[in-house]
């Protein structure tokens, strides 16, 4: 299902070779998260998660609400540390570095890993702005090529079209689903290696949420995607890689075709099957 | 059936006492109003603007003492402005949760009710005993004092209106945590804190109490800072008790000027509050 979206999408790509499911084990691992717990104060939200994130695919995190989904997400980025009492244990590696030590610059881990929330998130400043935000905080760039990254990534966000002629105007008059490109767009603006996508479409309506999807294939040639989602036909779309999670534990992680397909665990046939609960 | 009528009948009854409340309270606002104009607009005219405040029995202006209040007004405002705003950001921003957080905005929110005659008093205890006189910067700092719980009350509750995603959309790009409230959240509060800071030129614009201990009242026109200066309030009260006739016409122009001045500056606000929401 995964290949056939890449294989049919209209955009000319490098990635040739076919991914199917047999190869995907070979996929170089971008993201190795081990043994991975959370608390919220007392609460234990998650507990012992354990999986890879592989390079150039997209994984997606299913489950029901409050199985810790959105909380792993959080934990990539470590956005959870803006809150008092939350703690994470076990670690992250990103290209070989534990991103939870304690002694890293966090901002310069953030700016490696871009996030993408569920209800859109533009800042009240011009679309210009908005974009020119996230790189003017890491680069010292000539206007001209401020324009020209600011272009590239409202182009690969596909919002560019439609914004090119208003790039002064405030993003707050977007529409909904522009929105979210537009937050796509700073997201990928910074050029980071990872892209966190935090149920990037439940807000939006079907024609937009099928444009999110497009561009999800699109980018994963060339970010390592995750990406938390309540709609299984979109976690069975655009996603290579799928990770099952229920009550805080990792219930089952494999290659999509085969969560959707032969799920080695009852419960995720389950919920899968929505005979869960 | 009955009890829907009888729901009808409660409702007539507290809609009927809701207006009756509101009438009561309108009635003394257009009585106040009312005696102020039919007094104070007699009264008006140039000369209120370029003569100084005279000696009993002749004619004579304001204009020393709307000086005063305005010197005094913006250096209160210039110095209340950015440490309420500061002071603000610190509770919204940095010290939500916190113990001292707490403490703090339970400390403000009594500096907020206190009486102004008790500030007063503080600022002349620490300001006008030690100079040896009373002075036009002692009655700003009094002012200052007055102005920046109102400030920063407005700061805090507008900051913690601005989504929390919003902040967390900075952060995920990399941005620290100055930059994030420089720049995300300040820009999206920036009218309800604007209109904080206006509300508040309004409230020390017509205090009086404070500035009695303070920068005192002055007959001459005065730009020394470092002594007693005139300004609207003292002089109205001064005016209004004394026994002339011309002293007690200006007293009632000054409490016009103050009103209407007040008056503007709440239109101000509150047309400032709605178009920038109209921008959005």
């Amino acid at each position: 299902m995964s290949a056939s979206v890449t294989m049919l999408s209209p955009m000319p790509r490098a990635e040739t070779a076919p991914t199917v499911p047999a190869a995907e084990n070979a996929v170089p691992v971008k993201v190795q998260i081990n043994d991975v717990g959370f608390f919220y104060g007392k609460f234990r939200a998650l507990k012992g998660v354990t999986l890879p994130l592989h390079d150039r695919r997209v994984t997606a995190f299913i489950g029901p609400s409050g199985c810790g989904k959105s909380t792993l997400l959080r934990i990539l980025n470590r956005i959870y540390e803006l809150y008092p009492n939350q703690t994470a244990t076990g670690e992250v590696v990103v290209d070989g570095e534990n991103i939870l030590s304690p002694g890293l610059d966090l901002n310069l881990v953030r700016s490696k890993i871009g996030m993408v929330f569920q209800k859109p998130t533009p800042f009240p400043m011009s679309i210009h702005d908005n974009i020119a935000f996230g790189i003017k905080l890491y680069e010292r760039l000539p206007k001209s090529e401020l324009d020209d990254r600011i272009e590239s990534a409202l182009r690969r966000a596909a919002l560019w079209d439609e914004v090119k002629d208003k790039l002064r105007q405030s993003g707050l008059g977007l529409s909904g689903g522009q929105q979210q490109r537009l937050c796509i767009a700073r997201a990928i603006a910074v050029e980071p290696e990872i892209l966190l996508l935090d149920e990037p479409a439940s807000a939006l309506d079907p024609i937009s949420t099928q444009r999110i999807e497009e561009l999800i294939a699109e980018l994963k040639s060339d970010y390592c995607i995750a990406i938390v989602t309540h709609n299984m036909q979109q976690a069975a779309r655009s996603s290579d890689f799928t990770a099952f999670m229920y009550l805080g534990e990792l219930i089952e992680f494999d290659v999509t075709e085969r969560i959707f397909t032969a799920p080695r665990v009852k419960r995720t046939e389950d919920y899968i099957t929505g005979r869960f609960g | 059936m009955q009890l829907y009528t009888r729901r009808r009948l409660s409702n007539y009854v507290v809609v009927a006492l809701s207006l009756g409340a509101t009438a009561f309270g309108l009635l003394f606002l257009a009585f106040v109003l009312g005696t102020l104009l039919k007094y104070g607009v007699g009264a008006l005219n140039l000369t209120l603007f370029t003569q100084t405040t005279p000696p009993p029995g002749s004619s004579g202006g304001l204009i020393n003492a709307i000086f005063g209040s305005l010197v005094m007004t913006v250096i209160a405002t210039l110095v209340g402005t950015p440490t309420g705003i500061l002071a603000g950001t610190f509770l919204a921003e940095y010290a939500h949760n916190s113990r001292l957080g707490e403490v703090v905005r339970f400390i403000n929110d009594i500096l907020l009710s206190a009486p102004s005659i008790i500030i007063g008093l503080f600022v002349y205890t620490i300001l006008v005993v030690p100079m040896g006189h009373f002075s036009a910067w002692a009655g700003a700092v009094a002012l200052a004092i007055i102005m920046i719980p109102v400030i920063v009350r407005t700061t805090e509750d507008m900051l913690s209106l601005v989504p929390t995603t919003l902040r967390e959309a900075a952060a995920a790009l990399g941005a620290p945590k100055w930059k994030i409230v420089v720049t995300v959240t300040y820009r999206s509060a920036v009218q309800g804190m604007l209109t904080g800071v206006l509300l508040a030129v309004a409230r020390i614009s017509g205090e009086t109490a404070p500035l009695l201990f303070t920068a005192l009242n002055n007959q001459f026109f005065s730009t020394d800072l470092n002594a007693p200066m005139a300004n609207l309030p003292a002089v109205i009260f001064q005016f209004a008790m004394s026994p002339y006739a011309d002293w007690q016409a200006l007293a009632w122009a000054g409490a016009l000027l103050i009103t209407a001045t007040i008056l503007v500056l709440n239109i101000g606000a509150r047309m400032f509050a709605s178009w920038s929401g109209l921008q959005k």
